[in-house]
């Protein structure tokens, strides 16, 4: 699904990722953890598409496809989703028409036909159940005013509506009570498929508790330093990020 | 002041012929009124950017340009063209206005309640010279503007509505001008008047639209006096021509406990200026000024508002936005007036602008004058870009950046639309703000 080869990428002239490499197949949900400033969240905006983000070195094949020569909407229409860490507040627009901007955007581009606003409506309804959120929510601008777990359970709403093919959540389950992170995680688990894949970005092994990895790897310093099974995380759970520090060089 | 002395000499002997003209139709107090402010335009003279009222914005091309008279033709204003700017299918009595001439083909009677007048300006001199008397001029004071001067100097035509006491209107009511470019530039200066009895109530929208081709000018004023406990809610919609010049003054006087809301949205035109003043001349006023304007290309749109806090315990609301796009240019300019006695006066400005291009420019202003001691006033301007940040995360989700920019635009003007509670205006505003919006972005 998703090929990541020696990915060097830098913000403002100054390199975050020191060549990443990773490879997730169909079907298959990876966790890459790390501490703070490890590069975590610009590896998930790199693979976005976010312009403040600068490529150096490296590719990226989504399905055989270089990534790099799509622009962000052109991405997200390939099958890519970002739910964001901090999903950005839009006031004016509203959450139905944006989001219903946003699939007939990716329906079209898959050949299929624009839904209509009924079934629009009767898809949208049975999806907000899945991650409790509230009706009244639909009608009001994008994020504007949702609480924080709100936004996060958003974000997951979207992802359920728009099925991309592959998800890239960024520490989607952070700052999230437990009742919120389990109604995530049975988001994440519903829309696990054969052929979807699921990139989780994410600082606490928490998460991994409720969503099982096929693969979690460990980034530190923008670079892979460690990758194992699920029990790596569990590892890391107990022992911190510290002793891997020397594989980092 | 502009000092060539030729370009006042056009009005002066416009004015002699049409002095001529309307010897017969015009009251003496009226005529009165006119030779005056003809004389006050011929001392004042177009004003400067040396003036501080007009520092940011040069009528030196109206100054420039020899407008003759503009007369009465129906000339291209097809049924169709016609649909795009009036009000539809919604009940409401509508006046139409053709180079500033009452069109009674084209206008309309609606549903209105006994006593109350909505009608050609000119007719009611006939037929109203009492109340005319009583309230024509007597706000907008041409002492000290150029263009009300010439306005009240060549005062013919233009729209009455007058609703007795207790008189509550339900059907909107419509002012329609429309303007045919003609061969030669053409200037109409349409006169409105508005006076709202006690606990009186309606809405009125105010609407100017022209066909392209060549330059014209339109100089309007309109004064609008809520009585006791009325409410009049207002709603301007400057849509002219891309090559025309709109200037506009509103005068509008409350009394006590009135309610008073105005909504102006300003999209056409290509050097346009607008003056609203309130005047809160009773205890417990409300007054809400809501403001959108639209600018591309080499437009430039001011506004100026001043809201005079003449008495205690009203409040004032205002809220204009601006998005300005190519080489367009913005002014906004609010100032609020609170004076000695006005105490407990509670109000709040906000002037926000959106650039969309790099070589858009706005002049935002502020303008607080406060002699009381015991008042709420606040004020804040902001000028930005779109939210790159907002930008991405809809690019995210497989919208375009031109949808997206689009979107996002929209979103910022919707604050204002959303306010205008009138069906088809917000159905049509929307339709021409995506268009101009998706026009823009093809150019880039």
């Amino acid at each position: 699904m998703l090929e990541i080869k020696n990915l060097h990428a830098s913000v403002d002239g100054s390199e975050i990722l020191h060549g990443v490499t990773l490879k997730i197949n169909r079907g298959e949900i990876h966790a890459v953890m790390g501490p703070n400033g490890s590069g975590k969240s610009t590896l998930a905006k790199v693979l976005a598409g976010h312009q403040g983000y600068e490529v150096t070195k490296g590719e990226v094949l989504l399905q055989g496809r270089d990534l790099f020569s799509l622009s962000p909407e052109e991405r997200a229409r390939e099958g890519i989703f970002l739910g964001f860490q901090y999903p950005v507040e839009i006031p004016g627009v509203s959450n139905m028409y944006f989001l219903k901007t946003a699939l007939n955007e990716i329906r079209k581009h898959r050949g299929l036909e624009e839904l209509d606003a009924m079934d629009f409506l009767a898809m949208v309804k049975e999806k907000m159940k899945m991650v409790n959120i509230d009706e009244s929510l639909a009608n009001r601008s994008v994020n504007e005013g949702f609480s924080g777990g709100e936004k996060k359970r958003n974000e997951i709403f979207q992802m359920l509506v728009l099925e991309p093919k592959l998800a890239i959540l960024d520490e989607t389950d952070s700052g999230l009570d437990i009742d919120a992170l389990k109604i995530v995680a049975n988001g994440v688990n519903s829309f696990r498929r054969e052929d979807r894949a699921i990139l989780l970005v994410t600082h606490y092994q928490r998460l991994l508790s409720y969503i099982t990895p096929d693969r979690v790897h460990v980034l530190l310093d923008g670079r892979i330093v460690k990758s194992g099974g699920k029990e790596l995380a569990l590892e890391l759970e107990e022992k911190g990020y510290g002793w891997l520090e020397g594989n980092a060089a | 002041m502009i000092e060539l002395k030729e370009e006042r000499n056009v009005y002066l002997s416009n004015f002699a012929s049409l002095e001529k003209r309307l010897k017969e139709k015009r009251p003496a107090w009226l005529r009165a009124f006119c030779k005056d402010a003809i004389s006050c335009f011929t001392e004042l003279g177009f004003p400067t950017t040396r003036d501080e009222d007009w520092r940011y914005t040069s009528v030196a091309p109206i100054a420039r340009t020899a407008f003759k008279p503009a007369v009465y033709q129906v000339n291209g204003w097809s049924p169709s063209r016609l649909a795009d700017v009036t009000l539809g299918e919604v009940a409401c009595t509508q006046l139409v206005f053709l180079n500033g001439h009452f069109s009674q083909e084209l206008s309309s009677p609606g549903k209105l309640p006994e006593g109350v007048k909505a009608g050609s300006l000119a007719s009611a001199l006939d037929s109203d010279g009492g109340l005319l008397e009583e309230h024509l001029a007597r706000y907008a004071s041409y002492r000290r503007n150029a263009f009300t001067a010439l306005n009240t100097a060549f005062v013919e035509d233009g729209a009455f509505v007058y609703l007795p006491k207790d008189a509550v209107v339900k059907e909107p009511i419509h002012l329609l001008f429309l303007s045919t470019a003609s061969k030669d530039p053409a200037v109409c200066h349409p006169r409105n008047l508005i006076v709202a009895g006690s606990s009186a109530q309606a809405t009125v929208i105010e609407s100017y639209a022209g066909l392209e081709g060549g330059v014209y000018f339109t100089n309007a004023v309109t004064e609008i006096v809520t009585g006791e406990q009325s409410r009049i809610d207002h709603t301007r919609l400057q849509r002219e021509s891309e090559r025309a010049f709109h200037v506009a003054t509103m005068e509008v006087s409350q009394h006590r406990d009135s309610a008073f809301a105005s909504r102006s949205i300003s999209i056409g035109g290509k050097l346009v200026r607008n003056d609203l003043n309130v005047l809160l001349n009773g205890e417990g006023c409300d007054c809400t000024l809501d403001g959108l304007y639209f600018a591309g290309g080499e437009q430039h749109v001011d506004n100026h508002t001043t809201i005079d806090h003449a008495k205690p315990h009203c409040s004032s609301r205002e809220l204009y936005k601006g998005i300005l796009d190519g080489k367009s240019t913005g002014v906004f300019n609010g100032k609020i007036i609170v004076r000695k006695d006005a105490q407990k006066t509670d109000a709040r400005q906000t002037n926000n602008n959106l650039l969309l291009s790099e070589e858009s420019l706005i002049n935002t202003k502020p303008q607080l004058e406060i002699l009381a001691d015991d008042v709420k006033c606040t004020h804040g301007a902001t000028i930005g870009q779109l939210d790159e940040e907002a930008l991405f995360y809809l690019r995210t989700r497989g919208i375009g950046d031109a949808a997206a920019r689009s979107l996002l635009t929209y979103a910022f003007a919707s604050e204002i639309i959303g306010r205008i509670r009138i069906q088809p205006i917000q159905c049509r505003l929307d339709l021409l703000l995506s268009r101009s919006l998706s026009k823009g972005h093809e150019t880039l």
